[in-house]
């Protein structure tokens, strides 16, 4: 009975640890590549989870809903680039972090005017709203399985975007070294504008997945995106490979830390303090971990090659 | 001579005229909130104050009624402002509303100070009902604990003898929970308290819930958690295994988003509260089918409160015939709780906070199919808070 429990904490911290992918793989595009801090990359991860809400009202299609938000985040991605981001390169990190955090602000009001205070829900199709036995006896949601899918999608699909294609060659040496790769007559502002789409859509498809579960909400990409943030570190910053192993390591701690840290700590303490520390140490947990890292290894565990 | 006569006596009447207009009216400043994502809150509530205006034509026993609305932002600060606003500026007879225990709390002195009357529509917090009580302030909705307390003893009630506990980490959180365990008495075989409100998916505690296989599970997940739970709870095939027993999670605001989104375990689950929908009385019937004619939903808890203290600051007035100076008087007819309320005749306790009936509340589909609750019973009768006995009333 255990060991059962464990792998479907196991699975829960993996599924976690895909949306978390999702939206830290763009981050570190865009912090590694651009040299951007882009706090409202959390506000893509909502306008995504919005989008996808309003195609599936209109088309009743959970499917349909998906297909069409994409597109349309990477459209508002590029927009977003174009009129906001674009003079911000040539600032400082903490102009950024000002400006961005605007975006933020702008974006939760811009949100709560189109859509309205309360929250969005997608409804899930049939087959996909229940749960479905795996071996070792396990009953696991259908739908965390489909998220696990297709993260492990989107992983496949950036590594081959980014180690197998022109596009790819030119994003690994923007990330190495973006004033050679301009001097080699690489068009920065273009691949900085295509960067930044293809983040702004890998955070919104992050959105979007997440959204049959927890509704979409204003504000709800400023909560995931300091875990982003410490996956980014984690995995290395500009690294895609980096992020995809952070992203696992932080979803399976923060989920076994829930769920098993109160039980460690009645061996060395008391029932009610252990009652007591254990939520308040579990959500510690990840954030010792950046600490332990950032001392041993201060670039990250997986520093994209050539990276100063 | 005759003109000089004739001015003087219209510039009497005109004064006259202003006067009698000035003492013929009674304002009445209701606090809530009406943006950030609580607005849905306070826009029910605020609904149910503008029916009520409308059921009394416009009028307190013989003065003209105006309420003036004010927003707190879901803010203590901006809560406080506002007030001051409201008993400065606008000058207001009573202040009334009041949805969060912190806002009020932060608020209450600029009222008190000012020696007037303010009365909660819905937090309760305990400091309010013990050594900070106060012969001006009234509740018109529950002390915190109560409604918890009353889930314990339904869950008693029901035979659930092991139950496992979900609910957010933060003071309101932990007096749920507190509440609940003061009174349940079987076993609590698991305890989860999750980060608020950053954590919003529950995978690790249900798995932990199917491991422990208990009778029940109780929760506490105001606002947009609460669908959200649901929806996992459902996903996670707990629905129909472990009966899910919920506080301040599912009202009249949630349950229609929750039927557009299809989420059926939300069915068949029961909760606690001081008031139902249908509960079997003239004022409550009249209130819910207007309520229901004229914004084509059933009214929140929030609204029934509101629409209370809206009703017992009416029957105040008509105690001392339209004169606010006479704040004795009306003490008295807040104190008698001498008015019609939707949740049935009830009594004020000596720390001004109801003694009142809770009751069971299960989640069905109406006639036309829409989801709402129905009255499953009186859990606990004419239950007084725990504080009543901290509170020393000066006079």
């Amino acid at each position: 009975m255990n060991y059962v429990l464990f792998a479907e904490q196991f699975l829960n911290g993996f599924q976690l640890g895909m949306i978390l992918f999702l939206l830290a793989a763009g981050l570190t595009l865009v912090f590694g590549i651009m040299d951007l801090v882009n706090l409202a990359h959390g506000s893509l991860y909502m306008l995504g989870a919005y989008f996808a809400a309003t195609f599936s009202h209109l088309t009743g299609s959970f499917v349909w809903a998906i297909l069409l938000a994409v597109p349309a985040m990477v459209a508002a991605g590029i927009i977003i680039e174009m009129i906001a981001l674009r003079t911000l390169y040539a600032r400082d990190h903490l102009d950024q972090v000002l400006a961005t955090f605007g975006l933020i602000l702008f974006f939760n009001e811009l949100t709560r005017i189109v859509w309205g205070p309360e929250g969005q829900v997608i409804p899930l199709p049939a087959y996909l709203d229940g749960s479905v036995a795996l071996p070792l006896g396990i009953d696991y949601p259908v739908y965390r399985l489909v998220i696990i899918g297709c993260g492990l999608a989107v992983a496949l699909g950036l590594w081959v975007l980014v180690s197998k294609t022109r596009i790819g060659m030119l994003i690994r040496a923007g990330s190495s070294n973006r004033e050679m790769a301009g001097a080699l007559g690489v068009n920065i502002a273009t691949l900085f504008t295509v960067v930044f789409g293809i983040g702004a859509a890998l955070a919104g498809f992050g959105g979007m997945i997440i959204t049959p579960i927890t509704q979409a909400e204003v504000g709800m990409g400023e909560i995931i995106l300091i875990q982003a943030f410490v996956v980014v570190v984690i995995g290395g910053i500009g690294s895609i490979k980096g992020a995809f192993i952070a992203a696992i390591l932080i979803g399976v701690i923060d989920t076994m830390g829930r769920s098993f840290l109160d039980l460690l700590l009645l061996f060395i303490l008391p029932a009610n303090a252990a009652e007591a520390a254990g939520p308040a140490l579990s959500s510690m947990l990840i954030f010792i971990l950046m600490a332990g890292i950032l001392f041993f290894r201060p670039q990250g565990l997986f520093p994209p090659k050539g990276a100063r | 001579m005759l003109r000089k006569t004739l001015m003087a006596a219209s510039a009497f009447a005109l004064m006259a005229a202003t006067s009698v207009a000035q003492a013929a009216e009674i304002k009445v400043g209701f606090i809530t909130t009406l943006t950030t994502g609580a607005a849905v809150i306070g826009n029910d509530m605020k609904k149910a104050v503008d029916l009520a205006v409308e059921h009394m034509g416009g009028k307190m026993g013989p003065l003209d009624l105006e309420v003036i609305y004010a927003d707190d932002e879901f803010n203590p600060q901006k809560g406080k402002q506002a007030t001051e606003r409201l008993v400065k500026r606008d000058d207001v007879d009573i202040v009334a509303g009041y949805i969060w225990s912190h806002v009020l709390l932060a608020s209450k002195n600029v009222v008190l100070d000012e020696g007037k009357f303010l009365l909660s529509a819905n937090a309760g917090p305990s400091p309010m009902a013990g050594e900070q009580c106060h012969k001006n302030f009234f509740s018109f909705s529950w002390q915190n604990d109560q409604t918890p307390m009353a889930m314990g003893e339904l869950l008693n009630q029901r035979g659930v003898k092991s139950l496992y506990v979900i609910a957010p980490n933060y003071a309101a959180g932990q007096d749920m929970v507190a509440g609940a365990e003061r009174t349940f008495k079987g076993k609590i075989v698991g305890k989860d308290m999750t980060a608020w409100p950053t954590q919003k998916d529950w995978a690790a505690e249900f798995t932990k819930v199917k491991a422990a296989n208990p009778d029940g599970v109780f929760t506490f997940y105001p606002g947009g958690h609460g669908p959200a739970f649901l929806k996992q709870y459902e996903q996670a095939g707990l629905t129909g295994k472990v009966p899910l027993y919920s506080v301040f999670t599912l009202d009249a605001i949630s349950l229609p988003l929750l039927q557009k989104a299809g989420m059926k375990s939300a069915m068949g689950t029961y909760m606690t509260q001081f008031w139902v929908q249908d509960l079997d009385n003239a004022q409550n019937k009249r209130f819910v089918a207007d309520f229901k004619k004229k914004y084509g939903s059933y009214p929140s808890f929030y609204a029934a409160q509101s629409y209370d203290a809206m009703f017992a600051i009416k029957a105040a007035v008509e105690a001392v015939n339209g004169d606010l100076k006479n704040m004795d008087g009306m003490r008295k007819a807040f104190e008698s709780a001498d008015f019609p309320s939707v949740r049935g005749s009830f009594k004020m306790g000596p720390n001004h906070f109801p003694i009142q009936n809770f009751y069971a509340r299960e989640v069905v589909a109406d006639a036309d199919g829409s989801w709402t609750t129905v009255n499953r019973g009186v859990v606990l009768a004419n239950h007084q808070d725990s504080y009543a006995s901290k509170c020393n009333m000066k006079m």
